[in-house]
């Protein structure tokens, strides 16, 4: 899976893209949790490329989102699509997890 | 077994099924008349204390005999599966706690064979270095549960699941228990089920290598694993049974999400009310104190519980309320370490020792809040307790390993629970009728009471907890489906009735219904020969019989199912509470007396009554001090009857417990237990 890595003050932003799924979640899962362990515990997930997303996406994000509460952090979604926004639906995860429309949006308050 | 499903015999069971109906039907009207008769006119008013018993028991089995004909009403006898999808990536997961090593590794070796690409996982809950190294030798994955299960709940088999869930990426898993080879063509004669994407488990038989023809111990389920699970399926309700199964992963998956979702949002809820609560009733009782800096910190703090409770009400996500109170908690603390409390922290610190630490955050529920409401908590005790609260207002669920758990673990049989909640979301499942494993079955009584009593303890757990009939979600059919198993478990209060009632008459003349007259017999005797009709027609060409004596035969099982399911419940009460030890190796020579007396007590009195009933009636004078009715011939010989076929029924136990295999080495392991 390809990510674009950026700073925004103290957030690091990771942009996943094309499908997020049951092949590409464990490698989100230990990309975000290695943020957290180098240091930066406060994480925007840029959903704006992830073309698809299923239940194990979902999972890595919550997993993510654990690793990076336990480290004082938080881990936060931002420009999800239709078909992510379905699934966050779908699970009722929207009603936990804030989906952010843009990433300035999602890192407002760090 | 009529596993591949030619069209032939597809017609003949529809033919089948057409007569099953016809008499099933016939039963149920039969019985029906039988039982309002029996309500009605035939209840002995002298001694209502058997007779309304005994015809509640019968109203019991009635019922029964309408859920058995719901079930089988709709039996769904599929063919061969259709092609498998192509590319479907499986894992093979195996599941062992303490089974020995050589046993795993047939198992492994088998499903490495497995004619599908695919990758075997040997799921060892043991750890055992030895386990690891066959793995190695094997060359199949191995995984124990990672470093975040330390100290926390495991869960049992649903944990170590679970734990290789989040390790594993096929987009299918092989559940096998570490007894079950598995047959090369398994995953190309199941897969082709998930054709349909809502499908999302397709179960197969579980059968057992090792046990005779006879089947003294029950072992084989011909017609769970057969007429039982068609029936279901025709419902679209197929259980799973947790071994020789396949699952979408997307589906457990999703129940995992709509799980951590509903717990975390429950427990933040409950965290943040127990926090309003006790800092309002601290706030009152500071109301005339000088400790302004509390004061003000815990004011701040009953108003942010507030804010934050009326904003999860109104929507908002669990994300955002929790960091926002997380914050002000920050602050708060930061204030009152600000100011000079070093005597108040060593007071706090001496209280939260004094207190048991953490055991709040643990146990947030209702009975908590009202516990906690109760208490007269000094000021600064209620500040400390909302600060370790607070770790419960998180999203992490930071009180388990995993904060997603897609299969479900809330009683000790975690595949019939996880199976209805998938049905309540809308999934499908399948049941493929092919053996495609073959296990091992229990080889002594002890072991296989056991395994019964914890499966009957678990339905009986998913029955108190997540009843059928209300669970949102699914449909009539479901509904049906998993009340109708639960139901069968009540059999055993029915059995006492059902074993004490003739022994009564024939020793003291007590009759439960007027008279044993031909009136009784012209209801009865249809409705019973209906009954039989039917359980042979539905189990034509397998063995239904072994099975029928246990429902009976096991009702001390069924009842302590119950009870410890029921302490468990609503008590808290572990279920090991008194459950009997395994007894095999030290006592295998002498007869297990005190793992069935209870049957061979009933067995006794049964024999002692018929002595006495033929006395009784024989000898003149002989009834003349009895407390109820004189003996009639009739009487007798209805009772006699019954007696003998009770005895038939329970003598099922009794050869159990004479029952030794030829070698003595004990093959199959203990389940992990936990509750």
């Amino acid at each position: 899976m390809e990510f674009e890595e950026r700073t925004r003050g103290t957030a690091s932003v990771l942009a996943p893209r094309g499908k997020l799924n049951l092949v590409t979640a464990p490698a989100v899962k230990a990309k975000i949790d290695e943020l957290v362990a180098s240091g930066s515990p406060r994480i925007v997930v840029d959903l704006s490329e992830v073309t698809f997303m299923d239940s194990s996406g979902l999972g890595a994000l919550i997993g993510s989102l654990k690793s990076a509460r336990q480290a004082g952090g938080d881990m936060r979604i931002a420009a999800a699509g239709e078909q992510v926004r379905a699934v966050l639906k779908l699970t009722n995860l929207d009603r936990i997890l804030a989906p952010h429309d843009t990433v300035e949006d999602a890192s407002r308050g760090w | 077994m009529e596993s591949r499903g030619s069209e032939a015999a597809r017609q003949m069971s529809a033919g089948r099924l057409m007569v099953i109906r016809i008499v099933a039907a016939l039963s149920l009207a039969a019985g029906t008349a039988y039982l309002v008769w029996r309500w009605g006119w035939s209840l002995n008013p002298e001694y209502l204390w058997i007779a309304v018993p005994l015809v509640v028991a019968e109203t019991y089995a009635l019922i029964d005999g309408f859920l058995f004909a719901i079930t089988i009403w709709r039996m769904k006898v599929r063919g061969p599966a259709p092609a498998p999808p192509e590319g479907a990536t499986v894992d093979v997961f195996i599941t062992t706690y303490n089974e020995p090593v050589d046993l795993v590794a047939r198992t492994a070796q088998a499903a490495k064979a497995i004619d599908w690409s695919h990758k075997t996982w040997i799921l060892d809950d043991g750890a055992r270095p030895e386990v690891e190294a066959l793995a190695r030798e094997l060359e199949v994955g191995y995984i124990t549960r990672s470093a975040a299960w330390q100290g926390k709940s495991r869960h049992a088999k649903a944990g170590n699941l679970n734990n290789a869930l989040f390790q594993t990426d096929g987009e299918f898993l092989l559940i096998l228990d570490a007894d079950q080879i598995p047959e090369p063509e398994i995953l190309r004669r199941m897969l082709g089920w998930f054709d349909d994407p809502e499908v999302a488990l397709v179960q197969s038989p579980q059968w057992f290598s090792n046990v005779e023809e006879s089947d003294p111990l029950g072992s084989q389920a011909p017609l769970f694993y057969g007429p039982v699970q068609q029936g279901k399926d025709g419902w679209n309700a197929a259980f799973f049974c947790g071994s020789n199964a396949v699952l979408r992963r997307e589906a457990l998956m999703q129940l995992g999400i709509i799980g951590y979702v509903r717990e975390t949002e429950r427990t933040v809820r409950n965290a943040l009310k127990v926090s309003q609560q006790l800092l309002a009733k601290t706030e009152k009782s500071l109301a005339r104190s000088g400790e302004h800096t509390v004061k003000r910190a815990v004011g701040r703090l009953r108003r942010a519980a507030a804010k934050s409770l009326a904003r999860i009400d109104a929507g908002e996500p669990v994300q955002l309320v929790s960091w926002d109170f997380q914050r002000v908690v920050d602050d708060t603390s930061r204030d009152l370490v600000a100011s000079d409390l070093a005597a108040i922290q060593a007071d706090l610190i001496a209280l939260s020792e004094l207190r048991g630490g953490e055991q709040v955050a643990e146990a947030i529920d209702e009975e908590a809040v009202r516990e906690l409401a109760q208490l007269e908590w000094s000021p600064l005790a209620a500040v400390e307790r909302v600060s370790t609260l607070v770790r419960a207002v998180d999203v992490d669920r930071s009180s388990e390993a995993l904060p997603v758990m897609p299969v479900s673990s809330l009683s000790v049989t975690e595949d019939m629970e996880t199976c209805m909640l998938l049905h309540s979301h809308g999934w499908k499942s399948v049941y493929h009728h092919e053996i495609l494993a073959k296990g091992l079955a229990p080889e002594d009584l002890g072991t296989m009471l056991k395994q019964r009593l914890r499966w009957a303890q678990g339905t009986m757990q998913v029955l108190l907890t997540r009843n059928p009939l209300t669970l949102k979600g699914l449909q009539i059919g479901q509904r049906l489906s998993y009340f109708a198993t639960m139901w069968s478990y009540l059999t055993g209060f029915a059995a006492i009735i059902f074993l004490a009632a003739p022994i009564l008459y024939l020793t003291t003349g007590v009759m439960p219904v007027l008279a044993w007259g031909t009136t009784f017999l012209s209801f009865f005797i249809p409705y019973f020969l209906l009954n039989q009709l039917l359980f042979a027609l539905v189990g034509y060409g397998v063995k239904t019989w072994r099975g029928q004596q246990y429902t009976l035969a096991l009702f001390p099982v069924w009842i302590k199912a119950l009870v410890t399911a029921a302490n468990n419940v609503w008590f808290g009460r572990p279920l090991d509470f008194a459950v009997t030890e395994k007894r095999r190796g030290t006592g295998s020579s002498r007869f297990p007396f005190q793992l069935i007396w209870p049957q061979l007590a009933f067995m006794a009195a049964l024999a002692l009554a018929t002595v006495t009933g033929l006395s009784l009636l024989f000898i003149p004078g002989a009834a003349d001090n009895t407390l109820g009715e004189p003996l009639t011939p009739l009487g007798v010989g209805v009772n006699t009857a019954w007696v003998i076929y009770d005895l038939i029924v329970l003598s099922v136990i009794v050869r159990a417990a004479l029952y030794r295999v030829p070698e003595v080495e004990p093959i199959t392991g203990t389940e992990e237990k936990e509750h």
